[in-house]
């Protein structure tokens, strides 16, 4: 029980550490697209191929890089980062995208400057898609995170591969069950924020 | 406190594809509507005259200012602009939507409030009743009635239309119109629409586009006898 418990926490603090990363880099990265359509495409198509890379090959292709590399979660860490970028960039994109045309003309024609039009309007109005893109982020990254346990990441995966060798399947439910229901609940949690910001509008 | 009313003038402007060498001059205080055919180019034109659209050729003045050598967004602060789309920050209140301005330009929250209060008032959406309400809670007409108070608020000295009544039913069409022509003075308005009607009531000055250049330029009084045959086209299709 205590291993559960010690794996589940691990498994909570790499994929917050992963998507809180990815949110970081990949909002401003997903508005600077918005901004320039040529970028969007190299970027888009650059976050799509990662995010076909099968996440094992991804972790092996990493710990022979140096300082993100290595055994352990960092590199799980970076790898799941990267998984995370694609949701989070490509629904801030739609996001500010699919601000009504009318709204951010009369916001131009009032004179709010770029700067205001992004804090005040797009981004506020983005945010419901942005939320969805973190919550798919993290759903994924719960469950690649898994895997991670191959390269020394640690978390629930742990149990699993442990119980894999062992035959034993006790072991692999006492890690799969536990980051299904994180996934759950990662799902419910953020789902309720999407809801949360969309009812203030009314 | 309240900035004059400017005057506009487009000289030689063109924007590729759309307008072609357009000469128009409107006098501070004028009501001057911009009619044409869907694609004339009414819409482009008034974009040009806050800098929504840049010209390719030839220059915008505002009260005697080229645009393409101003802070535009200084410019806008003091332009009104209502579209038929209203274009209302659904994220906001209906009483931040008509504050937009007047915070930008820095006002005190009261004189805010007190300018809201008689505004919102005069155009039949009094403050107390509306000013909590969220946009996507009113009806179209009372949307483009906040639309109407936050383009009016700041006391604009030039304020630009787009149909803005288009796609408003006739009967509350019609009591906008009544709104707006109760509060044109101390403001250069210019109007597109591609109602005769409409241009007819509430503008003193109609100018006619076609494809890309003015065809006709006369007093509203006079249109109906103007002999360009666009604009008897466009009066016959006005008749009942």
């Amino acid at each position: 029980m205590n291993d559960i418990l010690r794996a589940t926490g691990q498994h909570i603090v790499i994929v917050a550490i992963a998507v809180a990363a990815a949110t970081v880099a990949g909002v401003p990265l997903g508005i600077w697209c918005t901004r320039r359509t040529a970028t969007a495409r190299a970027v888009l198509r650059a976050v799509d191929v990662i995010q076909t890379i099968p996440s094992l090959a991804l972790f092996g292709f990493l710990i022979p890089i140096p300082f993100i590399g290595g055994i352990g979660p960092r590199t799980a860490i970076v790898a799941l980062i990267l998984y995370s970028l694609l949701p989070i960039v490509r629904n801030t994109l739609t996001g500010i995208r699919g601000v009504d045309r009318n709204v951010r003309e009369a916001g131009v024609a009032m004179g709010l400057t770029a700067r205001q039009l992004l804090f005040d309007v797009e981004l506020p109005l983005a945010m419901p898609t942005i939320v969805a893109g973190v919550r798919i982020a993290t759903v994924i990254a719960i469950g690649v995170a898994t895997i991670a346990a191959a390269i020394g990441g640690g978390g629930l995966g742990d149990l699993i591969f442990r119980g894999v060798a062992m035959v034993d399947t006790r072991l692999i439910l006492a890690g799969a069950i536990p980051a299904a229901l994180l996934a759950i609940a990662a799902d419910v949690l953020l789902t309720f924020a999407e809801r949360a910001i969309l009812k203030t509008w009314g | 406190m309240d900035p004059m009313s400017a005057s506009v003038e487009l000289r030689d402007v063109s924007v590729d594809g759309i307008l072609y060498d357009v000469n128009l001059t409107i006098a501070a205080d004028e009501t001057v509507a911009l009619i044409g055919r869907s694609g004339a180019g009414k819409t482009t034109a008034l974009r040009t005259m806050n800098g929504l659209v840049r010209p390719s050729g030839g220059e915008v003045f505002v009260d005697g200012t080229a645009l393409a050598s101003t802070d535009l967004i200084a410019l806008r602060r003091h332009t009104g602009y209502i579209i038929q789309g209203v274009g209302l920050f659904p994220h906001r209140s209906v009483y931040d939507n008509v504050a937009t301005v007047p915070r930008l330009l820095g006002w005190p929250e009261e004189r805010i409030r007190a300018a809201a209060s008689d505004m919102m008032r005069d155009i039949g959406i009094p403050l107390e009743r509306f000013g909590t309400r969220r946009p996507s809670l009113l009806s179209g007409g009372e949307q483009q009635r906040v639309g109407i108070a936050r383009a009016m608020i700041a006391g604009p000295a030039l304020l630009l239309c787009d149909e803005p009544f288009g796609a408003l039913d006739p009967i509350v069409r019609r009591e906008l119109q009544d709104v707006f022509i109760a509060m044109r003075s101390g403001v250069t308005i210019v109007f597109v629409t591609h109602d005769l009607g409409e241009a007819l009531r509430v503008c003193e000055r109609v100018v006619l586009l076609d494809a890309g250049r003015i065809v006709s330029d006369t007093p509203a009084l006079n249109f109906t006898s103007e002999p360009e045959p666009l604009a008897q086209q466009f009066v016959a299709a006005a008749r009942l």
